[in-house]
């Protein structure tokens, strides 16, 4: 399983692989919201923690489709699955290989981004927190969602929508944190249910998603 | 007396449904002519909401429906993966588009009732923000089984993401609970079934609800002997295909 | 009619949409219904006649 995580770290993060680019989604996404909401620092700052959590969530979206297409299409799919490795296993490798590339990267810029959008002082702290607890969840749903839609060509947009309303309890409890954070509240509830929310996500979704790739192997 | 079972046989399911359906539709129908007009015409205004009270005549069985046709889909769903009966994977896909329509009426209809308390035509009222959350989650539901030709597979995928689906629609009408708790809105739309309510309004609601589940069972058991008889003629054309 | 007051266009147009969308589904349904049902029983016909 180890060799399986480093040979998707690797082909991520090789040329062509993706790597970035979801990070330069977040940039970019982030820097049109001034653009579009106007310019205001009171107003941004206001909306910075939710603002940074959506963009992060997007730029996660982005590159689930490449999370099992790129092996289903060549047939390296296939001959996982006949190895001793369960598919449970394998959908949990390439879910962590996805955070490690995509979601671990928001994390870390989030907060530079903050800057961008005049996120409160008090805020920083626990939105990079949130985002920490949150991601890994988004990682392990959009593996799910790849599972169901990697048969399907041109599966991009149906993965989003397949997704997204999975992402709300996350998204819920992760904005809510960062925004009372940076109202200088007490963050502890919002940042509690949102672990409790990742827990459950990584303890049961490799199974539905193993069930799901397993029909689409048939 | 038999098994239920045996209508998981899609002969004896369409003769069963062609016997109950004039049942149905003629029951939905005359309950929702009676129930409508009765509360229509027939009960007084609330005190604090005015006429827009009429609006629970529509709203609250809509609800109810939206929330049962998914459930519904749910158990079908199971059946589907344990023991594998076509005509209750065909009936969760047939189920889904009645679903879709009693949710939207359930988000027009509320949306509406809120506007006099609101002075918007939306709010984000946990209430409304969880059905347009489920309408996402039918949306996709429906947009899966059109996406994917094989109809086994399509049936198997489509029952694992209405059994995650499920889950993480009971998890969302908890975030959405708990992420609307700092606003304080005023009433949330009220007169719901735990609501006590008077009696002059309860009875046409009962014909009401009466009626949305009797049309639904009509439409559900019409649309899934669609389903079959698509089935049957893909079969047929497949059969004709390998012998020309 | 009864008197609606001044909410006469909310009420009347919640009738209006849900209405619609009911009658909207319904028939929908048995229009396809009958399509499907038409082409059953053509490629039913035939192959009793090719076998």
């Amino acid at each position: 399983m180890r060799a399986l995580f480093f040979r998707d770290l690797a082909l991520a993060l090789r040329a062509g692989g993706g790597f970035g680019l979801g990070l330069a989604f977040f940039l970019i996404v982030v820097v049109l919201v001034p653009f579009s909401v106007g310019p205001q620092s009171a107003l941004l700052t206001q909306i910075a923690p939710g603002v940074l959590w959506l963009g992060a969530l997007l730029a996660c979206l982005l590159s689930l489709d490449r999370l099992l297409a790129v092996d289903w299409e060549d047939g390296a799919l296939d001959l996982l699955a006949t190895s001793p490795l369960p598919l449970e296993g394998i959908v949990a490798v390439k879910a962590a290989a996805h955070w490690v590339t995509t979601g671990l990267p928001l994390v870390l810029a989030a907060p530079v981004l903050g800057v961008l959008l005049n996120l409160a002082p008090s805020g920083y702290g626990v939105l990079v927190l949130s985002l920490a607890l949150g991601t890994p969840a988004l990682s392990m749903i959009g593996a799910f969602g790849a599972a169901l839609t990697v048969g399907i060509k041109r599966g991009g947009l149906l993965l989003s929508l397949l997704v997204l309303p999975l992402y709300v309890p996350t998204l819920i409890f992760g904005a809510e944190a960062a925004r009372r954070a940076a109202q200088g509240l007490d963050s502890a509830t919002p940042l509690l249910l949102l672990a409790g929310v990742t827990l459950a996500v990584l303890a049961a979704m490799p199974f539905a998603a193993g069930l799901v790739l397993r029909v689409n192997l048939r | 007396m038999a098994s239920l079972w045996e209508y998981a046989n899609p002969v004896k399911f369409l003769r069963l449904s062609e016997r109950v359906q004039p049942w149905l539709w003629w029951g939905a129908g005359i309950c929702l002519i009676v129930g409508l007009i009765w509360g229509f015409f027939f009960t007084p205004d609330d005190f604090r909401q005015g006429s827009t009270v009429k609006i629970i005549y529509l709203h609250v069985p809509s609800a109810l429906m939206a929330i049962n046709a998914w459930f519904m889909m749910l158990v079908a769903s199971l059946i589907w993966i344990v023991r594998r009966h076509h005509v209750s994977a065909l009936a969760a896909k047939a189920a889904a588009p009645v679903g879709i329509v009693m949710t939207l009426i359930a988000l027009f209809t509320g949306a509406i009732w809120g506007q006099p308390m609101w002075g918007t035509w939306w709010a984000w009222d946990p209430r409304l923000t969880s059905f347009l959350i489920l309408f996402l989650f039918y949306l996709g539901y429906v947009a899966l089984w059109e996406a994917i030709e094989d109809p086994d597979t399509a049936a198997d995928l489509t029952s694992i993401l209405c059994l995650v689906g499920t889950v993480f629609a009971v998890l969302s009408r908890y975030a959405v609970l708990f992420w609307n708790q700092g606003l304080h809105q005023g009433a949330s739309l009220s007169l719901d079934k735990e609501e006590n309510v008077a009696d002059v309004f309860y009875f046409p609601l009962l014909v009401c609800i009466g009626g949305f589940v009797l049309l639904f069972l009509a439409l559900v058991l019409y649309r899934t002997g669609t389903e079959i008889r698509v089935r049957r003629t893909r079969a047929l054309m497949a059969r004709e295909a390998r012998l020309a | 009619m009864p008197d609606l007051g001044k909410y006469a266009d909310a009420v009347l147009s919640a009738y209006a949409v849900s209405i619609l969308l009911l009658v909207a589904i319904v028939v929908l349904t048995l229009r396809r219904g009958r399509k499907v049902r038409a082409e059953m029983e053509n490629v039913e016909r035939r192959s009793a006649r090719d076998g």
